[in-house]
């Protein structure tokens, strides 16, 4: 389990273009890779275009109580990026006049952010659909501070997605940390206490599975079934949804996967997995991803790989959405990720 | 030092044997998806039982293969390595079963 993150370490993929290079040049033994662009060229899918927008995912800094081995933002509690007030006011702004129903907000561990609550409470007076807000579940026991935050979600009717890389407490540790598995459990059970997750409740509680290791994630309704029952029979827990998302290979996942030599393997398992119904709804097409310095990115993975949105219209404060719309998707190999077997997006599958 | 036998990429390379005979290759490859699919037995039963026989037919390729598929299901290697005992109970009850045709032949030759 790592304890810093690939920045504070000084690890050479902590930087965009190494990731980029490694990607694009391939590390390949047998073989080569097809580009992203030419496979999805075949079906005549090249370029990907954004369609309207649906979704403003906010990343509210990258600074997380947990350092998890497969972390894509590389996050953790060296990280200090953070968005400002100011920043939050400029999404503020675009929340109001936008066409987004949904709003998205990530980290890091968003919480941390000192404006976290601020900027919920401004933003839920706003009037969207849907206002996820990404916990890593630990944060809510991580100390007194945030003892509350459950409470604070069902004030303002927020949709709590949560991360839960396994049912078993070996694996969850293994991934995110030790003693990551009972706090994780024990924040469950008190969202579960304020009514988040039960049949029939308003208050959405969903969780998150992603491998914990270098191979894809099984089948979600299968995967669903299997966390509900063993969550229920072991601790009488309570969820809606599950969402299978699989791992990029970006930051420490990344890392992982060239450390433990996994890397070509895994590049060709999305490769072979690879499905071109995937491709026609992958989430940059109704998702904007603002990153903690107000940029604009096509996801969370391209804020992450340094690669900004192809537009005039390239930070909040110069936010347009005509000239965001019909934007070609900026790809590159990392893009497999998304589209490999049932397809992979922050609300889980795509096809 | 020689190459080993088996090469782990040789895996990827298995859709391949469709080249030199096409119509047994892919009615192997249809017979293999339609086994495969969610029956009276669940997938990942499948997953499990393919699991063992992987191992009792001490297949390299195929323990590779679903090693990977079941931790994709979420099996936990707790339950995989059960699953390979009861390969392994199988193969060596079906070894000493044998022993009683032993032991007959040698009531009928030396009783
Ligand atoms: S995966 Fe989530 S919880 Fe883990 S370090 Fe990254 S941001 Fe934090
Ligand atoms: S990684 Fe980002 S840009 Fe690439 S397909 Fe996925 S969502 Fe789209």
């Amino acid at each position: 389990m790592a304890t810093k993150s690939l920045k504070k370490l000084g690890n050479d993929l902590a930087q965009s273009n190494k990731q980029i290079e490694i990607l694009s040049n391939g590390i390949f033994k047998s073989g080569e890779l097809p580009t992203f662009k030419d496979k999805i060229s075949e079906t005549s899918q090249f370029p990907i275009k954004a369609k309207k927008l649906e979704i403003l995912q906010i990343n509210v800094g990258y600074m997380c109580n947990q350092v998890c081995d497969h972390c894509h933002v590389d996050a953790g509690p060296d990280r200090k990026e953070i968005m400002t007030r100011d920043t939050m006011r400029q999404c503020l702004e675009v929340i109001k006049n936008s066409g987004a129903h949904t709003l998205d907000l990530t980290g890091g561990a968003p919480e941390m952010n000192p404006d976290f609550r601020w900027f919920v409470e401004e933003a839920a007076k706003v009037g969207i659909k849907d206002f996820i807000v990404r916990s890593n579940l630990t944060i809510i026991r991580a100390n007194k501070k945030y003892y509350d935050l459950p409470e604070f979600f069902k004030k303002h009717n927020v949709h709590v997605v949560s991360s839960m890389p396994h049912w078993t407490r070996g694996k969850t540790d293994k991934q995110r940390g030790d003693g990551v598995f009972d706090k994780s459990i024990k924040a469950l059970q008190e969202l579960n206490a304020v009514g988040y997750g039960m049949p029939g409740s308003d208050l959405k509680l969903d969780l998150v599975y992603n491998p914990s290791g270098a191979f894809l994630p099984g089948d979600q309704v299968a995967m669903e079934k299997d966390f509900k029952k063993a969550l229920m029979d072991d601790f009488g827990i309570e969820f809606h949804n599950l969402f299978a998302i699989t791992n990029l290979p970006i930051a420490r996942f990344l890392d992982y996967l060239i450390a433990s030599e996994n890397y070509e393997d895994y590049m060709y398992s999305l490769v072979e997995a690879y499905n071109p119904a995937a491709v026609e709804n992958v989430m940059c097409t109704n998702t904007l991803s603002i990153s903690w310095d107000g940029y604009l990115f096509d996801c969370d993975f391209n804020q992450m790989l340094e690669l900004p949105v192809n537009s005039k219209s390239r930070h909040i404060s110069e936010f347009n959405e005509e000239l965001l719309e019909g934007r070609n998707i900026v790809i590159s190999q990392h893009c497999y990720g998304c589209t490999a077997g049932a397809g992979s997006s922050c609300q889980g599958v795509v096809a | 030092m020689s190459k080993p036998y088996y090469d782990a990429a040789d895996l990827r390379k298995f859709g391949k044997i469709t080249e030199w005979s096409e119509e047994l290759g892919t009615k192997f490859f249809d017979y293999y998806a339609k086994v495969f699919e969610e029956g009276a037995l669940t997938a990942r039963e499948k997953s499990l039982i393919a699991l063992a026989v992987a191992h009792t037919e001490q297949c390299p390729y195929c323990i590779d293969a679903y090693t990977k598929d079941t931790l994709q299901r979420g099996i936990t290697k707790e339950q995989m390595m059960e699953a390979i005992h009861v390969g392994a109970a199988i193969k060596s009850g079906a070894t000493l079963v044998h022993g009683v045709q032993m032991m007959n032949k040698v009531n009928k030759l030396d009783g």
